[in-house]
């Protein structure tokens, strides 16, 4: 992210001397803010995303937002596995958006945080990528194997640049490898061996495939399970959007009181946008945060 | 129209564009003294002995995992290496007053040290304030801290090309001038690219300049060990300045001293006056890396922390350190040797004075010129030499034909 951020302050429209806006998702990582600014682009702005009573993605008023964003606005999307929400724009939604990012003259910045964690499928996953490349649309995507190879302490990660034609590439790869030369020289060997030999190896890769599967098969399993426990306890509201949803992260539709009382009361820790990594739920204490859950919506406070 | 049909192509790295050249380059006895790592006598690229049999260890231990280090590192890894830098015995570490910032190589650790240093150095956002690296230098000293916001770039005095060693007059002389506060890069030991050191007496008085004027000690520490092949010697101007009561940064590389050069394993020690400062500014680091590359890759850092902390493995690393340091010695004694014996006009005792990787030969671009292309030996126009490229099946080659550079072009 941090290059890409640096790539774009340096020469995103040299003639324009860009420096931003870039609209971030509310919510988003919340590294994200700041790692623009140590980038030097101080004007970040928020798109409508989630929405709290939809308990899903508010696609109206998300499209409101980018349609006075103004031209050349850079606009960080999710290709899938969004964070902290876990709620991923659908491919008609993408269809609708990428037209907007054409007409507006945006700048998609994608992330691809976790691939073929939210479906199994590397190619779903990714289809956002592709769709945005196969309209002519110029990009970037900063990709993370740090989840979906559990390569979290190795640092693993890759910024995919798209452009419009193959005679930039040679020039912007050598601007990208001076801002790197300037923050860390080169990158760290180690993980990035590990991914190359698995990706470019059929056994491997289909081995891996296979691991993948694994987390999203347990990630939906707690998925339902979660949700049919809090329909046995009663808890009030909707929870059919933690199975249509995907992947490690999911929001509870909490709110800041709520997610206090889990965790001073009940020791129960989610972020502060009420969302939860799936994968710590597991049999041993399933029943103990359904209820958790349960109480902090049907204790009044 | 593409966003980026201005971006104009950026001239590549010097010393990758020698290397790409020395490979497409077929003559048979061709030599490359522009390499950057080591080399063994075969020419050959050396993983140390100790760094296999750590990484065989590691591997095989079922309870390690690939979980996120902390965003400051590896503690082993951070404590080992701050002791390392400061001395088991160190004061300062007594005293609780060092921290440590595992970083990506010793690039990593300068940019950190230098986003700190804008952020928070002389005032707040002070990008003004004068950074001084050394003339020559390390060509990347200038662009990290230009990347990380500071405008004013500086070089002190420092080599002498005509005695071909250090302009020490020069040198505190700047220091004299300077704008207080000003903050120096210094190479601890083993200058890149002269491998022309102070001696104990001439740091002495740099640190008494330094401290009356107030200005900032920035150490660039890449060659512990690799210098004079003990890690104590070659670490005795930081500790001195240490002992002298500077609160100090000091970027560390592990990339030639474990030959883990693309591991990217480097830290930055951070000598302050006690730990209550300590801890502010080690929560103001957490939030520059945060935003840079949020938590550093473990492998690297893993072998060098079981080094260091296991005494058995430690004893063999300091062995293969000054097997390096010892065949670069005796490449600097063989090349004077046999330059004199030839009677190279000039004087060649700066190649055994010289410590580290590099010699400054003191061939003029020209001169170079001539060996890059007539000779098929390849260096930097600065007449910089790695010594790692000499081996005793190339020395004879390379000393004939610097005599021959020297003596046909002037």
């Amino acid at each position: 992210m941090r290059l890409g951020a640096e790539l774009l302050r340096h020469w995103y429209d040299v003639n324009a001397a860009w420096c931003g806006p870039v609209y971030l998702s509310s919510p988003c990582d919340d590294s994200l803010a700041g790692i623009f600014q140590a980038a030097g682009i101080q004007d970040i702005r928020e798109y409508y995303y989630w929405d709290d009573k939809q308990r899903d993605i508010c696609l109206d008023k998300l499209l409101e937002d980018l349609e006075t964003a103004p031209e050349q606005s850079v606009v960080v999307l999710a290709a899938s596995a969004h964070c902290p929400t876990g709620a991923d724009l659908s491919q008609n939604q993408w269809a609708v958006i990428t037209q907007l990012i054409l007409r507006r003259r945006l700048f998609p910045f994608l992330m691809l945080p976790a691939q073929a964690l939210c479906y199994g499928d590397l190619e779903r996953d990714a289809w956002p990528v592709q769709l945005c490349a196969s309209n002519g649309i110029e990009l970037l995507c900063a990709q993370s194997f740090s989840h979906c190879f559990g390569l979290y302490g190795e640092a693993v990660g890759h910024l995919l640049c798209v452009l419009k034609h193959n005679s930039l590439l040679l020039s912007v790869q050598s601007q990208a490898d001076k801002i790197v030369k300037s923050l860390w020289s080169q990158p760290s060997v180690g993980g990035a061996r590990v991914v190359a030999t698995v990706l470019s190896n059929p056994a491997h890769l289909v081995e891996w495939q296979g691991e993948v599967k694994h987390i999203v098969e347990r990630c939906m399993l707690i998925r339902e399970v979660l949700r049919e426990r809090l329909r046995l306890l009663g808890t009030p509201g909707c929870w059919d959007h933690l199975t249509q949803q995907r992947g490690l992260y999911c929001c509870m539709g909490l709110n800041g009181q709520q997610v206090e009382f889990l965790s001073k009361w009940r020791h129960v820790y989610l972020l502060p946008s009420g969302c939860l990594n799936v994968s710590a739920i597991n049999g041993r204490n399933l029943s103990y945060v359904a209820e958790s859950i349960h109480l902090a919506l049907t204790t009044s406070l | 129209m593409s966003i980026f049909c201005k971006v104009p192509q950026a001239a590549p790295v010097a010393v990758f564009k020698l290397t790409q050249d020395f490979t497409k380059d077929q003559f048979p006895t061709k030599v490359n003294l522009g390499v950057g790592a080591y080399r063994t006598d075969e020419g050959q690229t050396w993983v140390l002995p100790v760094v296999k049999r750590a990484e065989k260890i590691i591997v095989s231990d079922d309870r390690l995992n690939h979980e996120y280090l902390p965003i400051l590192g590896l503690p082993e890894f951070r404590s080992s290496v701050s002791r390392i830098a400061l001395g088991d015995d160190s004061p300062a570490i007594q005293e609780n007053r060092v921290g440590a910032v595992q970083c990506l190589g010793g690039t990593g650790a300068l940019r950190i040290g230098a986003e700190f240093l804008r952020c928070f150095y002389n005032g707040n956002n002070n990008t003004k304030t004068p950074i001084y690296v050394s003339a020559p230098t390390w060509e990347n000293h200038g662009a990290v801290f230009t990347s990380a916001g500071f405008q004013d770039i500086r070089p002190y005095k420092y080599w002498d090309a005509q005695t071909r060693g250090l302009d020490f007059v020069g040198f505190l002389s700047d220091l004299e001038s300077c704008p207080e506060r000003s903050i120096f890069v210094l190479h601890a030991c083993a200058h890149n690219p002269t491998g022309t050191d102070p001696t104990q007496d001439q740091w002495k008085q740099i640190a008494q300049v330094m401290m009356r004027r107030k200005l900032f000690v920035f150490f660039d520490f890449a060659y512990q060990g690799f210098a004079s092949g003990n890690l104590e010697n070659d670490a005795w101007a930081l500790r001195y300045f240490v002992s002298r009561g500077f609160e100090l940064f000091c970027a560390q590389s592990f990339s030639k001293n474990f030959g883990l050069y693309n591991e990217r394993v480097g830290n930055l020690t951070i000598v302050s006056r006690d730990t209550d400062n300590l801890k502010r500014v080690l929560s103001q680091m957490e939030m520059i890396v945060r935003t840079t590359w949020s938590n550093p890759p473990s492998q690297g850092a893993r072998v060098v922390a079981l080094t260091l902390t296991s005494p058995e493995l430690f004893s063999e690393w300091k062995d293969n350190v000054k097997t390096m340091a010892d065949r670069i010695l005796l490449m600097r004694s063989q090349l004077k040797a046999k330059l004199q014996a030839l009677g190279t006009p000039g004087t060649w005792d700066h190649i055994t004075e010289q410590i580290g990787m590099f010699s400054f030969t003191g061939l003029n671009p020209k001169q170079v010129e001539y060996l890059v292309k007539e000779k098929h030996i390849y260096l930097m126009s600065s007449g910089r030499i790695n010594m790692c490229g000499l081996t005793t099946k190339n020395i004879d080659y390379v000393a004939e034909s610097i005599h021959e550079a020297v003596t046909v072009v002037q």
